[in-house]
């Protein structure tokens, strides 16, 4: 039936409600480029002029090695860590109607707002021998400041946001009908939320929990005041690559910040993998 | 199951959606429940799933207390307006839900399921669809769907929530159909919600009425529609063109008026109001009549006119097009107004509602008395 506008000449496009689109995208491109891929297209670039033996050398020195393994550890802790207690925290926001549940809502931000360094400060003074928390720690036993603990602690405060922010729209999305048929059908509230609530908001629970993964392994000016940085104990890696680059080896700071934005790309990679899996019901019927 | 409901009253925040229903449905019944929105007929419905709990009010199925029961433990059937299939389950998945989570005693073994589920996917004919997502069907589908999940467990109470409601009218009247043979089959007891005469009637062997939280009327097509028990009743099913009238021994008389094809009621003598609808109104030309038309349109089989009376106001009238004296009815012409049907209800008990004046109200089926 559009044969008749086809040999015409151009086809008719349908006209968009706001123009603009050239600009728009134009716009957007040109910034993504300056702010996100020279600086990681240089990052490249600085790693390959170190020739793949002296870049092995500099990242598998035992130093280094000690930071990745350290930072992958304490950010693996973080997040296990947010993904129960962000997911929990969501659930409160949503399903629940309490007195302080808006200043609740907003105090999850302050993680965000919070300048890390303030963050890692406030959080030494706490767990260090003469705060509040630190000897009723150390009474049991638990040392927290100037280990790994610490560590996570720190990415715990500064990533736990996303987990809860991207689970809570989603759950406040989720039609009520869905948990009321499934009563009908005699489950129970186990079974509702293993067998329908949790797999509706999976696939956000999943980005949350890898995003919250990414920063933490990123984390810097929270973990520095908690963390010692002590060599080969509690030196993360960002901060090893810090010194580095103190030390004006600018080789031995751009290995190290490739394997970090190496595990970032993974991360992004399997954080997308994941998703689809979860929502790949949606994905049916496109 | 026969269910006995009585004096149920639920109030949501400061709204009293229900006002004390009385309600019995026999074992194997198919009933309707049809009001406009906020009638309280959902919350009803809900009430007897047990995703509501009423305020006051007793529910009993087979002479057991279903107030003492759980949703869960009620087993009915519970159907969704906007279908509420779980959608990250296949068809197959979503019908074996409520065979799969029974507590580990009573659940048949996995065989057993699957042999059902094959079972329920023939039985409402979408074996071809097994193995799609919810997401990947039409609304139609989708209601199939909902339906055989609800009929999984073997429901002893059927409930449906405008099943229809969100589907196109040719898919709905299929649907229908299907779902009275559905309903024979399986012989359970059936109540459904709808705001759709047409569909209330059609399918169901009784309707019960609900106008603000109470119900209105109990009966079939022709009861409701020539004998509606209330000026609300009579309102919803379009008799919307309300006329004074004045009684004297069972007889009405109104101004410019032919009511004489009404029957002798047994009315107290006094105001009443009569409720008539548009099409049961023939005008017709007469030099001294007190109603003038003042504008008619077309619709193609029928003509409507718009009548104005000058002390009463407007009301509105629907001829036949090609019916013998249609080409008379010109604006401006003086006509008298003969009845041809009609309910009149006595103004007598309170008169705080007799109005002076007179005007074709748009049926307002939010608010009524």
């Amino acid at each position: 039936m559009t044969a008749a506008a086809t040999h015409t000449g151009a086809p008719i496009r349908a006209k968009r409600v706001l123009p603009g689109f050239t600009l728009s995208l134009g716009t957007t491109l040109l910034y993504m480029t300056f702010i996100v891929l020279i600086p990681v297209i240089t990052l490249i670039l600085k790693g390959a002029e170190i020739g793949p033996e002296r870049f092995w050398r500099i990242i598998s020195s035992p130093r280094a090695v000690a930071a990745f393994q350290i930072t992958l550890t304490a950010a693996l802790i973080a997040t296990a860590f947010n993904a129960i207690y962000g997911l929990l925290m969501a659930w409160v926001l949503v399903r629940y109607e309490f007195r302080g549940k808006r200043i609740l809502d907003a105090l999850m931000d302050v993680p965000f707002a919070l300048p890390t360094a303030v963050a890692g400060l406030s959080l030494t003074a706490l767990f260090s021998a003469n705060g509040w928390f630190g000897p009723v720690l150390d009474a049991m036993g638990i040392q927290v400041v100037y280990t790994i603990w610490g560590i996570a602690l720190a990415m715990a405060f500064t990533s736990v946001p996303f987990v809860v922010r991207t689970v809570q729209p989603v759950l406040e999305d989720m039609d009520p009908a869905l948990e009321q048929a499934a009563l009908t059908l005699g489950a129970r509230p186990w079974a509702i939320f293993t067998r329908v609530v949790f797999p509706a908001i999976l696939p956000a629970w999943l980005a949350g929990c890898t995003t919250a993964f990414a920063r933490s392994l990123g984390e810097f000016g929270a973990i520095v005041f908690i963390a010692g940085n002590l060599p080969f104990r509690t030196e993360i890696a960002a901060l090893l690559a810090y010194i580095r680059l103190e030390e004006f080896d600018y080789n031995g700071a751009a290995a190290i910040a490739l394997v970090l934005l190496a595990f970032a790309l993974v991360l992004l990679v399997v954080s997308n993998v994941l998703q689809a899996w979860a929502s790949r019901h949606r994905e049916a019927s496109r | 199951m026969s269910i006995t409901i009585s004096g149920l009253t639920k109030r949501f925040a400061k709204t009293d959606v229900l006002r004390g229903v009385e309600l019995g449905v026999d074992k194997g019944e198919l009933v309707a429940l049809l009001g406009p929105s906020g009638s309280g007929k959902t919350t009803l419905l809900k009430i007897i799933a047990g995703l509501e709990w009423p305020d006051t009010g007793r529910l009993r199925v087979d002479g057991q207390d279903w107030l003492k029961l759980a949703a869960q433990d009620r087993r009915i059937g519970f159907v969704f307006q906007h279908y509420a299939l779980f959608p990250h389950m296949k068809v197959r998945e979503n019908l074996a839900f409520g065979l799969s989570v029974r507590p580990r005693a009573e659940r048949p073994g996995k065989t057993i399921i699957a042999a059902k589920v094959d079972e329920l996917l023939h039985f409402l004919q979408i074996d071809h669809l097994a193995d799609r997502y919810p997401a990947q069907l039409s609304g139609g589908q989708r209601q199939r769907v909902a339906l055989g999940r609800a009929l999984a467990i073997e429901p002893k109470v059927l409930l449906l929530d405008e099943p229809f409601g969100a589907l196109d009218a040719a898919i709905r009247r299929d649907l229908r159909r299907w779902l009275r043979g559905v309903h024979e089959a399986t012989g359970s007891t059936t109540i459904f919600v709808t705001h759709d005469q047409e569909e209330a009637f059609e399918l169901a062997d009784r309707v019960v009425v609900m106008g603000e939280g109470q119900i209105a009327q109990i009966g079939d097509a022709d009861t409701i529609h020539d004998h509606p028990a209330t000026p609300f009743v009579a309102r919803f099913m379009g008799a919307t063109v309300e006329l004074p009238v004045t009684l004297l021994a069972g007889r009405a008389e109104g101004a410019g008026l032919d009511l004489s094809t009404l029957p002798r009621r047994a009315l107290p003598d006094g105001a009443g109001r009569l409720f008539v609808r548009a099409e049961d109104i023939t005008p017709v030309p007469e030099p001294d009549a007190p109603w003038r038309i003042v504008s008619r349109t077309s619709t193609g089989a029928h003509l409507r006119l718009v009548l104005r009376h000058p002390k009463l106001g407007e009301a509105e009238a629907e001829v036949p097009r090609r019916a013998v004296r249609a080409e008379a009815l010109t604006p401006d012409a003086a006509v008298r107004l003969k009845i041809e049907a009609g309910t009149i209800f006595s103004s007598a008990p309170n008169s705080a509602a007799t109005q002076p004046s007179l005007q074709t109200k748009p049926i307002q089926l939010e608010r009524s008395q």
